[in-house]
């Protein structure tokens, strides 16, 4: 046994607790969790039914914590997890699972699938066999600060855009602010009018809030390669920017799994609660919404549809705010089939579209979002997650579907009254 | 040995030592499984999780949404063998009597054609998840010896006792003992196969329910 596949299966060991030997021992083999798991159902290959995906966990909670299974070891009659498996199941554990939890969502005896995946993901990392392209986002998020290797005078330039732009001050280390705003890596680069609009938003509605200078970047590969070393690092980073700044509420950004890693991960990698709350930016506006404070005007005419962001709704319970914002600002909102709790992922999630090898078989499950969208027919589509965004579009490109794809926030940010730029700047 | 002796072995040696193995099997399990425990969830609730779990141990016996359509024999199968084997195991006479005489408690019986009846159309539902089984790519892909193995051991007791009721076969003597062979075979192996999903559901349930209920998702 290699050294590397000795620590895997030693963390392995550890991870396995109650819920995982319940659950293990409750599957059927029914198989349902194929029939609700995007990679099964565009593919109709039966190995990417999602209880098999975490076999080899299954046979180290057989053999190391249950009586027969040790009898059946020392016996020399169980097949051991070793190297050469683990790696044939990186696929299965990776490029073929985005945590989007469909399959926990529908299993008939309560098995937390995804909860095991993700547990499973802990020993693939120790032993070696994550994907390279999810270990180097991983370490750039380390030893950079991101994982796409954006460093402060990015996010400053940017700011500086924002400023000139819409003439307000972007708040960098303000002490004592009621938000602190998170950015995605993604959002930097791609979809800067992020910033801008999180800046007017927060102007109209005369709410304080800033950035951090030592913490601006949300996103958590740490998380979605299953390594809560790593992961612990990047979440401590905002905690310590949060309580420096005496902040009462992190944002996070629009992406799924920012908002796992701070609001349902972090206190637990940390190992203690967080001193702040934290709230996805679609529950922020959500409030404001209720209590008056984001006032619009005008409405989008166009057909519009909404893409559930798995770690948002299904995973992170923000359900009912993304349809409320809408109709705020949307004359023709329509739900895709499916819609809400149990919609499809985009097929990029959970480190999935940091995958390079991976990209045939995510188009291939691209497929399910596509006969959702052709079912609607919208002229665009809105989501809340830069990460789907991202994925959104490379799928409709590569399927030739001319549909543009808009962030929420921004959208909204679109209708606020004193938006429309001011004469001569 | 005699059909007699045969008999007499199953419902008094046998039966003990079935009963004895189910139990302390089913305890020990139990206790390997959940002392396991886990950790403390530290994230703030969305909202608390009081009884989300218990929630979700009915909520799972529904289908969700469009998976109905997706694997119809899955659920109507399921649902037919699983409330058949229940109404028969626990609505039989002979069964309540054998109960009564074991524990002292009693409850009314369903009538015995009744019960005919639901023994083959159990046999039937369960002979159509075989089939089932077989047929489909995930679940033959899924399935091991176990898998054929406890659907025998489930079938077997449903048989012999229909078969020993029609008297066919078999003189009734020794089907009913071979019936109760085929319980005693099902209790010793229930606690270390899958078919120990029959305790472990709820705590699954209960898991899933919990965990995401503390996140404001109803699962």
């Amino acid at each position: 046994m290699s050294a590397t596949l000795d620590k895997g299966v030693r963390v392995l060991k550890e991870v396995i607790d109650a819920p995982i030997a319940s659950y293990f021992n409750s599957c059927v083999h029914c198989g349902l969790c194929a029939e609700a798991c995007l990679f099964y159902t565009e593919t109709g290959d039966p190995k990417y039914t999602p209880i098999h995906k975490l076999e080899p966990l299954r046979r180290i909670y057989e053999q190391e914590y249950t009586l027969l299974g040790r009898l059946k070891k020392m016996a020399g009659l169980s097949k051991p997890v070793t190297d050469a498996e683990l790696d044939e199941w990186q696929e299965l554990v990776y490029n073929s699972c985005t945590l989007c939890a469909r399959c926990s969502a529908v299993c008939p005896v309560g098995n937390d699938i995804v909860y095991m995946v993700r547990k499973f993901r802990e020993g693939m990392s120790a032993a070696g066999h994550a994907p390279e392209g999810i270990k180097g986002a991983v370490n750039r998020t380390v030893s950079i600060g991101s994982p796409m290797g954006v460093k402060l005078p990015a996010v400053q330039a940017q700011m500086k855009h924002v400023e000139a732009d819409t003439g307000l001050k972007i708040p960098l280390d303000a002490e004592g602010a009621e938000f602190m705003v998170m950015l995605s890596s993604m959002e930097i680069i791609n979809f800067p009018e992020y910033l801008s609009a999180i800046a007017r938003i927060m102007h109209q509605a005369g709410k304080t809030w800033t950035l951090c200078s030592t913490a601006f970047e949300a996103t958590n590969a740490g998380i979605q390669i299953g390594n809560s070393d790593l992961a612990r690092v990047i979440v401590s980073r905002i905690v310590e920017g949060a309580e420096k700044l005496k902040v009462k509420t992190v944002i996070s950004p629009e992406c799924g799994h920012a908002y796992t890693a701070l609001r349902w991960e972090g206190a637990n990698l940390i190992g203690r609660p967080f001193t702040f709350e934290v709230k996805h930016i679609l529950e922020v506006l959500a409030e404001f919404q209720e209590k008056g404070l984001l006032k619009t005007e005008g409405f989008e005419t166009d057909k519009l549809t909404f893409h559930d962001p798995c770690q948002l709704v299904r995973r992170g319970g923000v359900v009912q705010q993304p349809r409320k914002l809408l109709n705020q600002v949307a004359k023709n909102f329509v739900e895709m089939p499916d819609s809400g709790f149990m919609n499809w992922c985009c097929g990029g999630g959970g480190g999935a579209s940091a995958i390079e090898e991976g990209e045939a078989l995510r188009l291939e499950a691209f497929k399910r979002k596509k006969s959702q969208l052709e079912s609607v027919k919208p002229d665009r589509l809105v989501t809340a997650c830069a990460n789907c965004r991202i994925v959104l579009e490379e799928g409709l490109e590569h399927y030739q579907m001319d549909i543009p794809v808009v962030g929420l926030t921004e959208m909204i940010a679109e209708h606020l009254p004193e938006s429309r730029k001011p004469e001569g700047s | 040995m005699n059909e007699l002796q045969f008999l007499t072995w199953v419902r008094g040696p046998g039966l003990n030592i079935a009963v004895g193995i189910f139990l302390l099997g089913v305890l020990w399990r139990l206790f390997e499984i959940y002392s396991l425990g886990r950790k403390k969830d530290l994230s703030a609730p969305r909202q608390a999780s009081g009884a989300s779990g218990f929630h979700t141990i009915f909520r799972r016996s529904l289908p969700p949404p469009g998976m109905l359509k997706r694997s119809p024999v899955s659920y109507i199968g399921g649902y037919v063998f699983h409330i058949g084997l229940a109404l028969i195991v626990f609505l039989f006479a002979p069964h309540i009597l054998l109960i009564k005489n074991l524990i002292g408690v009693s409850w009314p019986a369903l009538p015995s054609q009744f019960i005919d009846l639901m023994a083959v159309v159990t046999m039937a539902a369960m002979i159509v998840v075989l089939v089932d089984r077989i047929n489909k790519p995930v679940k033959r892909y899924l399935s091991t010896f176990e898998d054929w193995f406890t659907w025998t051991v489930t079938f077997l007791p449903v048989l012999t006792g229909w078969m020993a009721v029609q008297h066919l076969l078999l003189p009734y003597t020794t089907m009913l003992a071979l019936h109760i062979l085929s319980v005693e075979l099902l209790l010793v192996v229930l606690p270390f196969t899958k078919l120990f999903h029959v305790f472990t559901l709820f705590g699954s349930r209960w898991f899933n329910g919990q965990v995401n209920g503390h996140k404001g998702v109803p699962v």
